[in-house]
């Protein structure tokens, strides 16, 4: 069931289940920011409306600086003032920054270890049909990797708003990932959230494997539970919006019992949040695992829907995959 | 800035040469870096550190200094050497210079040295900080000036004109850029690499107001300066005509030296030209 400590969305398995982009709440969550920290600024890329930045630029002109398409320039500026002293929003798609503009923002701003914000947009296939181009697939693995930063991936647009305004107490910087299309709203203002811990959304007695979701496929992962219980293979579910760092004491404890993973995320398998799950793993205590996902491919145009059925990221992909785990424990 | 009087020019160009002599042994010492660039930047840093910058050595993190840019981080010797002049740091902390645990990094690095505004080495990235320091003096309504000094093969770098026309499109007059035109990069003569030219003409063209000057004349860079301060509706960038391995006869012009350190006969064979100003003066130190 969903944990009931945690005032989850109720009625996030009904068909008519309110839906909003996760970019939704990136940009109510800068505008808060806007009003409360005057050292708040925003840069775009000629994507201003599309990322939702626009609500802090048009409340905040004298604080949002226009940069036209040039990644490179806007994280290389965002650098310069926030060794100034400003926390410094930057946003665009995901391919983009830090796709295109990765090695300006590894020396810039994280050698450099200064406080810019990396709003990456449009990530995953859940870009749709916008093709492979625009699909940030990559987008976890190139920034986890980097010494001093943290990575946030909320699931639906109420967690984002939530952790674009954590993001600004963290020192240094941060990677946030969003997506463009509408998802369900799974959280609640009230549900609790912390940067650095999972959270258990489906808890069940006796679970005999632990899911663990990042960003919207958290609701596919919570769907599937559902399921899997009815069929008799009880689950524990897990939020990871914090890729980095990785809540290592939840992982331990999640596991702890059902000694058996699923991994789900829109993103390459190789190097994700599944990856960093198994990097830690391996060396305390490995486990049996399956990981839904990109398999070493880039996807295409289609729908949202079709695009997750075709690459095997679906319901029926993820339950299999859990049936799998659980076969695999000796 | 002060007016720059003819004893205290007299006072740079000995400076910059001194500078000259500590940068030849600091790379003999590190065994590895650049030759080139580093020496034909001595006189501009040393006008920088010892005249135009408001700075405080003692008080690195100064809210109110101006703030010196390095974009072409490879050249970053001959600004640890000014630094250490200037008294950021011990001259003799020059001999840690890429060696391991030092702070003198191969690239410079803003965390591990006071009084460095960035972090810098891959190019072209130098100016958008500059611009970046520079915006945020503006909404802080600070007087000081953002100083970014570009190489010029690193020009082909499409950042620099990214950044070109932000700071164009802005009006940014507290950002004063400088190129040390110095003809060369690691693959040879820019105009054969990747031509620059009609460079003048592209910089206006990108709503920079550009001066042109002899990068070895301090008197005629630190007027340079003096005119950029005086112009309210653009950002400025100054074209300094350098040549490369200024100083020392047998490292100038020639883009071999833009990547190696000299070896110990040759170190020697420099210091010799540099303590005698290229053989005008006939001392003690060639006996």
């Amino acid at each position: 069931m969903l944990n009931p400590s945690l005032k989850l969305n109720q009625k996030l398995f009904d068909k008519d289940v309110e839906s909003k982009p996760t970019r939704a709440g990136f940009g109510t969550g800068l505008l808060s920011l806007g009003d409360t920290n005057p050292n708040v600024v925003g840069m775009a890329a000629d994507l201003t409306e599309s990322t939702h930045a626009h609500l802090f630029a048009e409340k905040y002109p004298e604080r949002f600086f226009q940069d036209g398409i040039g990644e490179q320039n806007m994280a290389a500026i965002a650098a310069g003032l926030a060794v100034s002293g400003k926390i410094a929003f930057i946003s665009s798609y995901a391919t983009f920054s830090p796709g295109k503009n990765w090695e300006t923002i590894r020396t810039t701003c994280i050698y450099n270890h200064v406080n810019v914000k990396i709003a990456g947009h449009h990530a995953g296939i859940m870009t749709g049909p916008d093709g492979a181009t625009h699909q940030a697939t990559e987008d976890i693995a190139i920034t986890r990797c980097w010494p001093g930063i943290e990575v946030y991936v909320p699931c639906d647009a109420i967690e984002a708003h939530k952790a674009t305004v954590a993001s600004a107490t963290t020192d240094g910087p941060v990677y946030l990932r969003y997506t463009r299309d509408k998802t369900p709203l799974i959280t609640t203002e009230e549900t609790p959230f912390e940067t650095g811990k999972m959270y258990d959304y489906w808890i069940t007695d006796n679970p005999q494997a632990t899911i663990f979701a990042t960003g919207y496929m958290l609701h596919y992962a919570l769907v599937a539970a559902k399921e899997l219980e009815e069929e008799g293979f009880p689950v524990l579910v897990i939020n990871v919006a914090t890729i980095k760092p990785l809540d290592e004491e939840g992982i331990l404890r999640f596991t702890g019992h059902t000694k058996a993973i699923v991994t789900v995320e829109d993103h390459q398998v190789m190097g994700g949040m599944g990856s960093a799950i198994a990097e830690f793993l391996a060396k305390t205590n490995p486990l049996p695992m399956e990981f839904i996902g990109l398999q070493n491919t880039f996807a295409e145009s289609g729908t949202p829907k079709e695009l997750v059925a075709k690459y095997q990221m679906d319901v029926q992909n993820i339950k299999s995959a859990v049936k799998k785990a659980i076969k695999r424990k000796v | 800035m002060d007016d720059l009087t003819e004893s205290k020019l007299t006072e740079l160009e000995l400076k910059a040469n001194e500078a000259r002599e500590l940068l030849m042994s600091t790379l003999l010492e590190a065994g590895s870096g650049h030759s080139a660039g580093p020496l034909d930047m001595a006189d501009i840093f040393t006008a920088f550190y010892f005249h135009i910058l408001k700075h405080d050595p003692k008080n690195p993190d100064w809210a109110d200094r101006d703030r010196l840019v390095l974009s072409n981080g490879h050249i970053c010797p001959i600004r640890y050497v000014s630094m250490a002049q200037a008294g950021y740091f011990p001259i003799e902390e020059l001999k840690t210079l890429r060696k391991i645990n030092s702070r003198l990094q191969g690239h410079p690095h803003r965390t591990a040295l006071p009084g460095l505004e960035t972090t810098s080495g891959p190019l072209g990235e130098g100016l958008s900080q500059g611009i970046g320091i520079a915006l945020a003096a503006k909404m802080d309504k600070k007087n000081h000036y953002t100083y970014v000094l570009t190489g010029d093969g690193e020009l082909n770098e499409g950042n620099i004109w990214e950044a070109l026309m932000f700071a164009g499109k802005n009006k940014l007059n507290n950002i004063i850029a400088v190129i040390d035109r110095n003809n060369i990069q690691i693959d040879g003569f820019t105009e054969n690499v990747m031509p620059l030219e009609p460079l003048r003409a592209k910089l206006e063209a990108f709503n920079w107001h550009v001066l042109e000057v002899d990068g070895h004349n301090i008197r005629q860079f630190v007027d340079a300066i003096g005119q950029a301060h005086a112009i309210y509706e653009k950002p400025t960038i100054i074209i300094a005509h350098t040549i490369a391995g200024k100083g020392v006869d047998f490292m100038e012009k020639d883009f071999h030296w833009h990547g190696k350190p000299p070896n110990s006969e040759e170190a020697k064979k420099a210091l010799d030209e540099l303590r005698t100003l290229q053989g005008r003066i006939v001392s003690e130190h060639q006996a």
